[in-house]
């Protein structure tokens, strides 16, 4: 790394760390938004960007994870960190077995992708009758006062969901890139691109397949926990939702598919412009101008930078990234 | 190990709905030989292959390969166990770089990525291809996709290597030298090659022996020159009036 570039990544990350302390509560909470896009779209993007492999139903993995953590603490007691593990295991296991079934049965493209919205979706309707976890009426969180800081229950004020999930950001992006320059890394591009020749050169297509569809899932629920203790609340409608699904994805497709960088300056961009056209919507009284912004810039994106802003940026600035390019 | 040929394919069929594409065909290639499949279009040839290399199963029949049953075997067992393949249509991974295409080829046996760079780039060298090496796959033109093809199938370290029409769409000098390159490889290394062709002056120098299919049977099997005489395989390459008119 050349010397400006590492001047300019020191003074990034102390802004970062610093911003809790000079920043509005809004802006706090407007990150941790992005935080959470950019994580849950850096984990959609080991299957998608990686492996090739389309879900739509990433929903049901952060609603394991929710789920899993908030009803361990409110019937049990139990710390949302073992919560947060245990949601982390049920969703990897729920992403094996549908992983499992698709692709013994061969079921690829659009139609696993099918299947996965299928299994969003079945869960939804499940979780809606599933009385332990207060059914369709919802589970909710004691919330205590937002002064109190308790680490180990994840009870605090944004601040801290805003360390939590940045720390979890750099984590996906240490391990991401770890993953793509090692050896499943080579195994999952092999397979993105050709799984015929991919097999055909020793390559267990099924096991590898597999194993991005579990840590995906894993690294989906982790975040579903702290967003179940963040929000304080669980309505299987609104936490299995297809949109959540949909817009999940959205911050990897506009960042870039497969790159390192690629959902964390896509989070930025939908998160701040969603902002930006919630207030706007307030003043001009338009409905539906957010949701009408976003498919605009997807659309733009697809047809003008397919390959997403982060390797155009990264283009344009002279840096070569060791990411993948699909 | 046992003193068979290294691959025995033991009257193996498949029917694809109506159509029987490979019907009871049996043949072996010995170690450190050079046998050719051949046949007009549709004969079968890509079939065998396939059930070769694991990606069909045949409905009846055996291959034994180094005295071991392969028959049901997934692909990526089959080059586990020492059988590497191209494909008729080459395969590359596109958006990989030349040399990261080799390298996942050395991969499942290299030690480290750094053993498996190594290797990919003495294959690159091998087959012309070091300038390209970062290049992406997607970039190369035919010719150099299908010298792509075979060094990753070679990065596996294969004791058979199985070949589907890597002479097709090559100029007559490009196909000598391929000839030349692979002559190399099996006087060198012992490795053993089936191919199927349809470029003859490619068969005809490289094979030390030829078995031919129609309709997904064999008709004939000898030494070159021998099949090149036989009536069958006049027949079913040219039509019954020209192979019967005097030569």
């Amino acid at each position: 790394m050349r010397r400006g570039s590492r001047l300019a990544l020191g003074a990034l990350v102390a802004v970062l760390l610093a911003l809790p302390l000079l920043a509005s509560n809004y802006i706090i909470s407007v990150m941790v938004l992005v935080l959470f896009a950019a994580y849950l779209g850096q984990a959609w993007n080991i299957m998608m960007g990686y492996v090739g492999l389309l879900s739509i139903g990433h929903a049901l993995y952060a609603g394991l994870g929710g789920y899993t953590a908030a009803a361990l603490f409110v019937h049990w007691g139990l710390t949302p960190w073992i919560g947060m593990l245990a949601g982390m295991a049920v969703a990897s296991l729920a992403g094996g077995a549908i992983g499992a079934l698709g692709f013994r049965f061969g079921v690829t493209g659009v139609y696993f992708a099918l299947l996965t919205i299928a299994f969003a979706e079945f869960t939804r309707i499940l979780f809606d009758h599933f009385g332990w976890v207060g059914a369709s009426s919802g589970l909710f969180l004691p919330v205590k006062s937002a002064t109190v800081l308790d680490l180990v229950n994840l009870r605090g004020p944004p601040a801290m969901f805003y360390y939590l999930m940045l720390a979890l950001v750099v984590a996906a992006l240490v391990l991401s890139r770890a993953l793509i320059r090692g050896r499943i890394g080579y195994y999952w591009q092999a397979i993105r691109e050709d799984q015929d020749a991919a097999e055909a050169l020793g390559i267990d297509a099924f096991r590898c397949k597999l194993a991005a569809v579990a840590l995906s899932a894993a690294m989906t629920a982790a975040a579903g926990a702290i967003q179940a203790f963040y929000y304080n609340n669980l309505y299987p409608g609104s936490v299995f939702a297809i949109g959540n699904s949909v817009e999940l994805m959205s911050a990897p497709i506009v960042g870039g598919l497969g790159t390192l960088g690629g959902p964390i300056l896509g989070a930025l961009l939908l998160t701040v412009l969603g902002e930006v056209m919630t207030a706007l919507a307030s003043v001009v009284h338009l409905d539906g101008i957010k949701q009408w912004c976003y498919g605009a810039v997807l659309l733009a994106i697809v047809v003008l930078r397919p390959g997403g802003l982060w390797p155009w940026l990264m283009e344009r600035l002279g840096i070569a990234e060791g990411g993948s390019r699909p | 190990m046992s003193a068979g040929p290294l691959l025995e394919v033991e009257a193996i069929s498949k029917r694809f709905r109506g159509l029987q594409a490979v019907d009871s065909v049996s043949f072996g290639v010995p170690e450190g030989r050079i046998l050719a499949l051949i046949g007009p279009n549709g004969a079968g040839k890509t079939t065998i292959f396939n059930m070769i290399a694991g990606v069909f199963q045949p409905d009846a029949g055996h291959i034994q390969f180094a005295g071991r049953d392969v028959t049901r075997l997934r692909p990526h067992r089959i080059c586990e166990a020492g059988v590497a393949r191209t494909f008729q249509l080459v395969k590359p991974f596109g958006a990989l770089g030349v040399l990261e295409n080799v390298m996942v080829g050395a991969l499942r046996r290299a030690p480290s990525l750094a053993a498996a760079r190594a290797d990919a780039e003495q294959l690159l060298a091998r087959f012309g291809l070091a300038e390209k090496a970062q290049a992406p796959a997607a970039s190369l033109t035919l010719p150099e996709r299908k010298r792509l093809e075979i060094a990753r199938a070679l990065a596996t370290r294969p004791r058979l290597l199985l070949l589907d029409e890597v002479m097709s769409g090559l100029r007559p000098l490009e196909i000598d030298a391929m000839v030349a390159v692979f002559r190399d490889l099996v006087r060198g290394t012992g490795l053993t090659i089936l191919l199927t062709e349809h470029v003859m002056r490619a068969v005809m120098a490289l094979s030390d022996r030829v078995v031919v299919v129609h309709h997904g049977q064999k008709i004939a099997e000898g030494a070159p020159a021998e099949v090149a005489r036989d009536a069958r395989v006049l027949e079913c390459y040219l039509g019954r009036q020209r192979a019967e008119a005097p030569a």
